[in-house]
């Protein structure tokens, strides 16, 4: 049996801080980014803010090791040790596949490997996020928070140091999204996660460390570090300041060249 | 009335057969009633059931040898560039090559036996299950690969835990072509040589005026056709029971 990788987070290992020198979009004639540096710390949860089209998806996907034609960027781990490999990704689609019950999911990652699943830990997991019942279930019967609860054990049983979530939740109704929100700060906790979103709420509410992207080339504003741990209660006259700032360089940032 | 359903439409056809021999009272060895043909098929039940169990074996055989090939062809084009440059305009030139006009050939070349038959069958199943497996192999969720990447995934795994299942509902359409037209190539390989069949069967009894014989032969074969149809057909929707079926007609608001 091995660790339960919720209460040992990557085999008890420092996760480690990640950054991305001289990152570069170029589409056609266009330039989305260029020069860009970014740096998510170790073990802390990284919110990335900005409006849809900024390039955030794209910054996401260099470090995944899944850029795109025109981009370009170094990617450092500050244990020397490469990237590839000690990455886990959740995306805004649940990326379910359909022709495998829910357990099976789970597991995708170790199926894809060609290694053998851990059963007892997919199921664990599921228990975790509140799955327990549902694992002989197919996606096609689960509600949109159900599967990405699924989508989120799955993330989690990759048991990896450093995870990047690309808006996971945006598609949720509010209820659901508070709902998860919270189960991902809890069990993400010790990893180097790197949020994608567009939500100043959902920023908020769960990272320790927002940064604004915005503009045209894109640039990125120092961060903003959020005093204690989230989930946080929006409703703090702490976070409503936070808020209006995070507003402010938002729309600051919207006028700019 | 799933199973009723495709009754009444039997009897209705036999009906409206029936219907034109009474109102055209064609000469029996024109085209004979449906009375006619089933006292034909019960005087010679025997030679048409042997008949029909070689030419179920030969599309059986040309089923699965031609599902094989096409879908390890397919599988080549999507996992290799090279076979696609090279592979895929010779598959496409192959197509060209009227099947009917290779029977001869493979006749002379294969013998009288099952061999020709069952090539016959192969060579019209291939290119329906390549091409639309090969589409399907071409058309996987780009998100699925994403994730497949950053799970570090073994190539093969990704064509054959990924690619593969998302690929079958393309698949299931090669092979329902397939299987309509299966039997066409072997009734026809029979037709150009052969000793065995109920396409032989067929050629023998038109020569002897057995019209009777004919029919009974022919429906013999399609109720063979049409039932390996919907076998194929509830075996792939089995198989891709997680692809949402609807039809346009089904929707309730239409």
């Amino acid at each position: 049996m091995t660790a339960d990788p919720l209460d040992d987070p990557a085999g008890a290992e420092r996760p480690p801080a990640v950054s991305v020198h001289n990152a570069q979009l170029v589409y056609a004639t266009e330039t989305l980014f260029a020069g860009l540096e970014f740096r998510l710390e170790s073990g802390a949860i990284t919110a990335l803010l900005g409006p849809s089209g900024v390039g955030k998806t794209s910054l996401l996907r260099l470090i995944a090791g899944l850029a795109q034609p025109g981009e370009q960027g170094r990617v450092d781990c500050d244990d020397r040790r490469p990237i590839a490999g000690r990455i886990a990704y959740m995306a805004q689609a649940d990326l379910l596949l359909p022709w495998l019950r829910v357990r099976d999911n789970v597991t995708a990652g170790a199926r894809l490997r060609g290694e053998t699943p851990e059963q007892g830990q997919a199921q664990s997991l599921l228990a975790r996020v509140g799955m327990a019942g549902r694992g002989d279930a197919m996606p096609a019967m689960l509600s949109g928070g159900e599967r990405q609860r699924a989508a989120l054990a799955r993330t989690l049983m990759e048991n990896r140091p450093v995870v990047l979530m690309d808006e996971p939740f945006s598609a949720l109704d509010a209820i659901t999204r508070a709902r998860l929100q919270e189960l991902a700060v809890a069990l993400l906790r010790g990893r180097t996660v790197l949020l994608v979103t567009h939500d100043p709420l959902e920023a908020l509410r769960i990272a320790d460390r927002i940064h604004v992207m915005a503009g045209r080339p894109a640039t990125l504003d120092r961060a903003l570090e959020i005093p204690g741990r989230g989930p946080r209660d929006i409703a703090s006259p702490m976070l409503t300041s936070l808020y209006d700032d995070l507003m402010g360089r938002l729309s600051s940032a919207d006028v700019a060249p | 009335m799933r199973l009723l359903r495709p009754l009444v439409i039997a009897v209705g056809l036999i009906l409206l057969w029936q219907g034109v021999v009474w109102i055209a009272q064609p000469a029996p060895f024109i085209l004979p009633g449906p009375g006619r043909v089933a006292v034909a098929w019960a005087d010679h039940h025997a030679l048409i059931l042997a008949n029909a169990a070689t030419t179920v074996t030969e599309i059986l055989l040309g089923l699965v040898i031609g599902t094989g090939l096409g879908a390890t062809s397919a599988m080549l084009l999507a996992q290799f560039r090279l076979a696609r440059l090279w592979l895929l305009p010779a598959l496409v030139a192959s197509q060209a090559v009227p099947v009917f006009a290779l029977a001869p050939l493979l006749v002379l070349w294969l013998g009288y036996g099952l061999a020709s038959k069952v090539a016959m069958a192969t060579l019209i199943i291939y290119f329906p299950v390549t091409a639309t497996l090969f589409d399907g192999l071409r058309r996987t969720d780009p998100g699925w690969l994403d994730l497949a990447q950053v799970m570090n995934a073994r190539p093969l795994s990704v064509l054959f835990r990924l690619r593969l299942p998302a690929a079958l509902p393309a698949l299931a359409s090669g092979l329902r072509v397939a299987t309509a037209v299966a039997p066409i190539g072997a009734v026809v390989g029979e037709w150009v040589g052969s000793g065995a069949g109920l396409g032989y069967l067929m050629l023998h009894a038109n020569g002897r005026m057995q019209i009777d014989l004919l029919f009974a032969a022919l429906l013999t074969l399609t109720v063979i056709a049409v039932a390996l149809y919907f076998a194929v057909d509830a075996g792939m929707r089995r198989a891709i029971r997680w692809q949402p079926d609807t039809a346009p007609g089904d929707d309730p608001r239409s």
